[in-house]
């Protein structure tokens, strides 16, 4: 076992009197105070409910859901964000589209915030590029569970069309 | 003058000083301490109680002032927990807030009469003989109220922080005594009145007692309980030490008797140490008897004291947000290892020096 032997140098006759390194503070502070009184503001808090600061682009934030190119829901209803996820957070009813080229589609599509640990397994897992997390909000504030079980019209509202081709390049 | 008269003439100007300047000067520290941390910690600090959402100047600092006020009023009051003395709990802190407002009946804020001379002194609340022994009468007693209040919480966290009032106080109490011993010993007075006449020209406190100066102020921020000197109400490791217990306007009450607390002693440090309200090279005029004239300089002397009282306080809070807090065991060491002897050897000094210039 490593044993670290920190050797601290003699304190100087000036140090141990204590009063002229308390007026050296003190002198560093009263800069501070002026500087920050008269002079440039060096302030280095943000005054957060006005001015925000922006979220990094790859940031993981609350999710959505895409659009079809007719404003529909892109998502399938397959379930694999909803098998992906690690928290149970995902719960989808699937239905009948009535289109044979896309089959299924979400009757209700919810996510539990409260549960949800914002990994992002879900993106990663979707096919048709439905669910994204790039929305840029964080999580949201409320006063109950239930606002914070988001579901499907909530997440289209804040979804776009999608810049992917459904169905692939092919079709 | 009658004693009706006396008593009279005394309440009108303990109103007229303690509610005038002392409570205003207090309240305005709440706020102006917490901006003063904030820009020494490059932090913006209290900025949202706008008045009327109106940004005019002074508007933050009156805003927050009110916002404090009432929210203070309107919060719950608590009773102590399981037990206590509810009714000891209800008055402590009556009992430090007095006697800290009654610190002030003995400091002059302008000139008086000179030594030896009849007069009236409208500067002063009571010119009493023994005026600085009545004050450190008064500092002492009020240890009671943060002892009594924190033994009437029956809380752990405020029992430590009552215990480490009583002590601290007491032995800092005793260096800052022997400090003004000097003082008392070449001016030849303790009447606070002719301890200033005497230091006119830059003959002032610090000038012929420097170290004890130094020790004073070392003393006084531990007597008022201020950082790096605040163990009792040391929030890392007692919540808020002996009044933890306590919510509402007592809270608020025993935080304003320590802000009443550090003007009187940058007071007392001004009159003592810092020449009062003397301007270097202004004679005060006077009149044959030794009664001042007042007139102009009267103004600008008065202004002057309360000048030099708020560089003082500025220093005591500049410090407080310098230096981080000592351990219990080092301030003890420091008051009773350090300080005390220093200052009897300071005393003795000051004897031999002033037996050789007789």
């Amino acid at each position: 076992m490593a044993t670290i032997q920190v050797t601290r140098g003699e304190l100087s006759l000036a140090e141990k009197l204590y009063i002229p390194e308390v007026m050296r503070g003190v002198a560093i502070t009263t800069r501070q105070l002026v500087k920050n009184v008269f002079g440039r503001k060096d302030i280095a808090t943000r005054q957060y409910p006005d001015v925000k600061k922006p979220y990094p682009e790859r940031f993981r934030g609350r999710h959505r859901l895409t659009w079809r190119d007719d404003g529909s829901v892109r998502c399938v209803a397959c379930m694999l964000c909803s098998t992906a996820c690690p928290a149970n957070c995902i719960h989808i009813v699937a239905g009948d589209k009535g289109d044979n080229t896309v089959e299924k589609y979400p009757v209700s599509f919810e996510i539990d915030l409260l549960v949800c640990v914002y990994c992002g397994f879900c993106e990663e897992a979707c096919p048709c590029d439905a669910i994204r997390m790039d929305s840029g909000k964080h999580p949201m504030p409320s006063f109950s569970r239930d606002k914070q079980r988001i579901r499907k019209v909530q997440l289209l509202e804040e979804g776009q069309p999608s810049t992917s081709h459904p169905g692939g390049l092919g079709n | 003058m009658s004693l009706g008269e006396l008593v009279l003439w005394g309440l009108v100007k303990f109103v007229a000083i303690v509610f005038g300047w002392v409570m205003l000067v207090a309240t305005v520290l709440t706020y102006i301490e917490r901006k003063q941390s904030a820009y020494v910690q490059n932090r913006i600090g209290p900025n949202r109680a706008w008045i009327g959402g109106k940004r005019f100047p002074l508007s933050a600092t009156i805003g927050q002032i009110l916002a404090d006020a009432a929210k203070v009023l309107f919060k719950e009051d608590t009773e102590p927990p399981r037990g206590g003395n509810p009714i000891l709990h209800q008055i402590s802190p009556a009992l430090a807030f007095i006697p800290a407002l009654l610190m002030w009946i003995v400091i002059p804020f302008g000139p008086g009469p000179m030594p030896g001379a009849e007069g009236e002194n409208w500067f002063l609340i009571a010119d009493v003989n023994v005026g600085l022994l009545l004050m450190f009468a008064i500092m002492s007693v009020s240890v009671y109220g943060g002892v009594i209040g924190a033994w009437a919480s029956n809380s752990g966290f405020s029992l430590l922080g009552g215990l480490r009032v009583g002590a601290q106080m007491i032995s800092y109490e005793v260096t800052l005594g022997l400090n003004l011993v000097g003082i008392f010993m070449i001016f030849g007075s303790m009447r606070l009145n002719d301890i200033v006449w005497g230091q006119g020209d830059l003959a002032w406190g610090i000038v012929v007692q420097p170290v004890a100066f130094i020790l004073f102020m070392v003393a006084s921020i531990a007597e008022t309980k201020r950082a790096p000197f605040d163990m009792p109400e040391a929030e890392s490791e007692l919540v808020a030490g002996y009044f933890t217990e306590f919510s509402s306007m007592r809270f608020a009450v025993f935080s304003l008797s320590e802000f009443i607390a550090l003007i009187a002693v940058a007071a007392v440090g001004v009159t003592c140490f810092l020449g009062g309200w003397q301007i270097p090279w202004v004679d005060t005029p006077v009149d044959a008897a030794g009664v001042p004239v007042y007139g102009w300089i009267t103004v600008a002397q008065v202004g002057i004291f309360l000048a030099k009282m708020i560089f003082l306080i500025w220093l005591q809070m500049q410090i407080r947000w310098t230096l981080p807090r000592f351990r219990y065991d080092q301030v003890m060491k420091l008051g009773w290892v350090y300080l005390l002897p220093l200052s009897l050897l300071n005393l003795f000094v000051t004897a031999i020096v002033m037996y050789l210039a007789r």
